[in-house]
């Protein structure tokens, strides 16, 4: 039966987000916003201990294997659209510090989605431990963006002391440098490093590897100064001669004719790309709530129900901004919903993350136009909305790459047909 | 919970009702528009579905119960086939569901059986006004209580089947409120016009205009009795109508493009292979879905009464008209000078696209 009923347990814990985003994150979002590259330790540390006490641990999807009694009914599964109401929320209040928040972020969902059970009860066990801990994932290089089968960095395999020796430089790994840096406050992370073990071989040489913080010759070189999600540390990291156990590559050490070792590591997007549309939808939230507070204390007044014609601009305008959230926001809780119920979901997610980046960039942007120089002044937080929404439609796959995606599933084409 | 499956019944429903769309409706969709003219054998096929029996409880003739949701689905189902052929077919729901929305016990036995029992009959109603500035809220036409009866007087447009309608409800402002009456066929005043009116497209659905010079209807005709009702919900069930009609429609336009364009070829590939068209293809799927998605929460809303439904039938028919009017023009852009040309159906949904901006109150689940 189609329904719309927010679950219990996830309007619990938006009760509880909704606290924390309000109090720990609004009060100091400017802040982090002017102080590029300081570290908001208050909110990390709560978060770690707060995740820790729900059992949280962190906010990468957990494999749902609760025993359940055969005697109740059963409930359907709803561990992704939990996250994605979370992230939404902890979004609304800031998206640069959701990206700080620790737990692995992209480098433990790698961990997740690859990982064989002991690689994951080896590098995932961390993060439920003392100090908040971080990962991050590296895919991208200066020259392989979008075009992720151009990475140049290299895995070789040294047979004498059994390790992987991994060469290349990654650039704009988000949390790379408190993944990879020990902070006396933090514990120790890792990052997963795409890499190639066969150049000759394309995708099908393509494989993941995950690196301890602290392996020599693992160097952050860099950390880029951004438009916006300033909160959020953008680095670039070279590796030279970095050695790592040979137990540290994640899915098949050996060669295939086939890409299905690269296609399993391209699933772990079609799960993460709604939840990264959710955070998006959390910064275009705020924007259009700020911007109907800000009116409704001007006297305007939004009239739902009259005809086109008989709105004034900014009424048309607002509905229009409410119109392309909760869309956005719907299909977003589609595709979540499908993958907790274990149906193949690419083109759902894809679509959530096309339509995602296109409105959360609209509403932001049209609400600084809105509210003229209110919206424009770094006296509220209009601006930097706009600044941090931005990155929704770039990250995880530009608008143009889901675009592709979702092209190639409506027209049953493969990559080559349609590149 | 949230749940994006219909149930098994819907499920079956839709199917039937899909098969419908396709074999019949799409079949004579294009003469319909080009004569004017849809075969009635066509509409009854339609009304034989059940879609609104199935949306009638059986005290009143139906076999169901109401569910907007459902109504939704059968209705983009439906429109998928051709929007006139599915407003011909739901025309009657125009008259019996605002009574079952609003209608007084008495109204509900009296008026509801004999539509619902019988074949499809015209019976319709009359809510658009000719006037730019058309507001279901404020409308110019206007009741009054006089003694034992009301009077109702102005102007009304697009009412579907009026010539012949058994009998209509007729909306008119009542002290500042919207009002039903129940107005018979040949009622003293109620002058339907001679020619059907003509409009860009739903040619093959007859519409008229007609005026009400003093109409006089017994007060036991306003829909609710003395109390009156309240039109909230009413415009809310048109307006999730209209939403799920313009995501049927744009449906159509969407597949036929697509698949011309996995045929057509240029430059010596597909033009689905060069990125102009297939990203044009992949944001038309992703604005179908969003607006469906819209929709089927207001619709749900509705069923379940919550507070906010009305406003989000509101957004959803906003959506809607913005959504299918971009599909729609995208699909004959994608078909080229073909697009234009009134072999390709892609124009005719180009010109259905652009109406749903005017159609509130021409349809209801
Ligand atoms: C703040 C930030 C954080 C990031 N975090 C991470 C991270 O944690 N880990 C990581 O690995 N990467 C990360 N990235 C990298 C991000 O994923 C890439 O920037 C993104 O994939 C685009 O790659 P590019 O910048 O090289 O652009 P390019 O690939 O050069 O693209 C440039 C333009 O061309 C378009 N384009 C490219 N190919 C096609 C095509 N086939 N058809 C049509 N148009 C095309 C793109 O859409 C874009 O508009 C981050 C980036 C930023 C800015």
């Amino acid at each position: 039966m189609i329904e719309f009923e927010t679950p219990k347990p996830i309007a619990q814990q938006q009760y509880v987000l909704q606290t924390v985003a309000e109090n720990m994150m609004r009060p100091v979002s400017r802040y982090f916003d002017e102080h590029e590259h300081e570290i908001p330790w208050d909110y990390i540390n709560f978060m770690h201990q707060a995740m820790k006490a729900s059992g949280a641990g962190s906010l990468a999807p957990k494999d749902e294997k609760k025993e359940q009694d055969p005697n109740k009914p059963k409930r359907p599964p709803i561990g992704y659209q939990l996250l994605a109401h979370m992230l939404e929320i902890i979004s609304w209040g800031d998206v640069g510090m959701y990206l700080v928040t620790p737990g692995g972020g992209l480098g433990a969902a790698a961990v997740q989605a690859a990982g064989s059970p002991e690689q994951k009860k080896k590098f995932l066990a961390r993060f439920a431990g003392e100090k908040p801990t971080f990962a991050a994932m590296c895919m991208t290089e200066a020259n392989a963006g979008s075009d992720t089968s151009a990475i140049r960095t290299t895995a070789v395999l040294d047979e004498k002391t059994n390790e992987w020796v991994l060469n290349g430089e990654k650039i704009f790994v988000t949390a790379g440098d408190k993944a990879l840096t020990e902070y006396e406050q933090s514990g120790k992370g890792f990052i997963v490093v795409w890499a190639t073990i066969d150049p000759e071989a394309g995708r099908a040489g393509m494989r993941s590897f995950v690196v301890e913080a602290g392996t020599p010759g693992v160097k952050v070189t860099k950390l880029e100064h951004k438009l916006g999600i300033r909160c959020s540390d953008t680095a670039s990291i070279v590796l030279q001669d970095a050695r790592v156990p040979y137990d540290h590559i994640l899915g098949s050490p050996t060669v295939e004719k086939t890409t299905k070792g690269f296609k399993g590591a391209m699933a772990t997007f079609d799960a993460t790309r709604p939840l990264v549309a959710a955070t998006g939808i959390g910064v275009a939230r705020a924007a259009l709530e700020e911007v109907k507070k800000m009116l409704a204390e001007q006297g305007v007044e939004i009239r739902y129900g009259l005809p086109r014609q008989k709105l004034t601009n900014v009424e048309r305008e607002v509905i229009d901004m409410e119109v392309m959230l909760r869309s956005a926001w719907l299909m977003v809780i589609k595709a979540v919903w499908m993958a907790d119920n274990r149906k193949p979901n690419a083109l759902e997610s894809s679509m959530s993350k096309v339509k995602a980046g296109d409105v959360v960039t609209k509403i932001t942007q049209k609400a600084v136009e809105l509210m003229g120089p209110l919206g424009y002044t770094r006296d509220t937080l209009l601006e930097k909305w706009f600044r941090d929404a931005k990155i929704t439609d770039i990250y995880e796959g530009t608008g143009q790459i889901n675009r592709l995606v979702v092209a190639r599933h409506i027209l049953g084409y493969r990559g080559r047909d349609l590149r | 919970m949230y749940s994006f499956e219909p149930s098994e019944e819907q499920k079956m429903l839709i199917d039937a009702v899909s098969r419908y769309a396709v074999n019949d409706l799409r079949a004579a969709a294009h003469d319909a528009e080009e004569e004017s003219k849809l075969p009635q054998s066509v509409v009854s096929k339609g009304w034989e579905m059940g879609v609104l029996q199935a949306s009638i409880p059986e005290g009143y003739g139906g076999f169901g119960e109401h569910s907007v949701v459902t109504g939704v689905l059968a209705a983009e189902e439906m429109a998928y086939g051709d929007l006139a052929g599915t407003l011909a077919v739901m025309t009657p729901g125009l008259f019996v569901l605002p009574i079952l929305l609003g209608g007084t016990e008495e109204q509900k036995q009296q008026y509801i059986p004999p539509v619902i029992e019988a074949d499809w009959q015209p019976y319709t109603a009359a809510l658009i006004e000719p006037s730019f500035d058309f507001d279901p809220n404020e409308l110019k036409t206007t009741a009054k209580a006089d003694g034992d009866d009301y009077v109702l007087t102005g102007e009304k447009t697009y009412v579907p089947f009026a010539k012949d309608a058994e009998a209509m409800i007729v909306y008119a402002n009542l002290d500042g409120a919207t009002q039903g009456f129940i107005v018979p066929k040949g009622a003293d005043g109620l002058a339907v016009g001679e020619e059907r009116i003509k409009l860009m497209s739903l040619n093959a659905l007859p519409l008229y205009s007609l005026k009400l010079e003093g109409v006089r209807v017994p007060k036991a005709n306003r829909l609710g009795g003395e109390a009156g009702h309240d039109m909230g919900p009413i415009l809310a069930a048109n307006r999730v109508a209209l939403a799920a009609l313009a995501v049927g429609v744009a449906k159509a336009a969407f597949e036929y493009s697509r698949d011309y364009a996995k045929e057509r070829e240029a430059f010596g590939v597909k033009i689905a292979q060069k990125q102009a068209i297939a990203f044009m293809l992949a944001e038309m799927a992703t604005e179908i879905e969003a607006i469906r998605l819209l929709n089927w929460e207001a619709a749900w809303k509705l069923d379940v009464g919550k507070e906010d439904a009305a406003k989000d039938a509101y957004l959803a028919a906003t959506g809607a008209v913005d959504m299918v009017m971009m599909v729609t023009d995208r699909a004959v852009q994608i078909l080229g000078g073909h697009g234009y040309i009134r072999e390709h159906p892609v124009e005719m949904w180009m010109r259905n696209g652009r109406g749903f901006a005017t159609f509130t109150g021409l349809a209801i689940v």
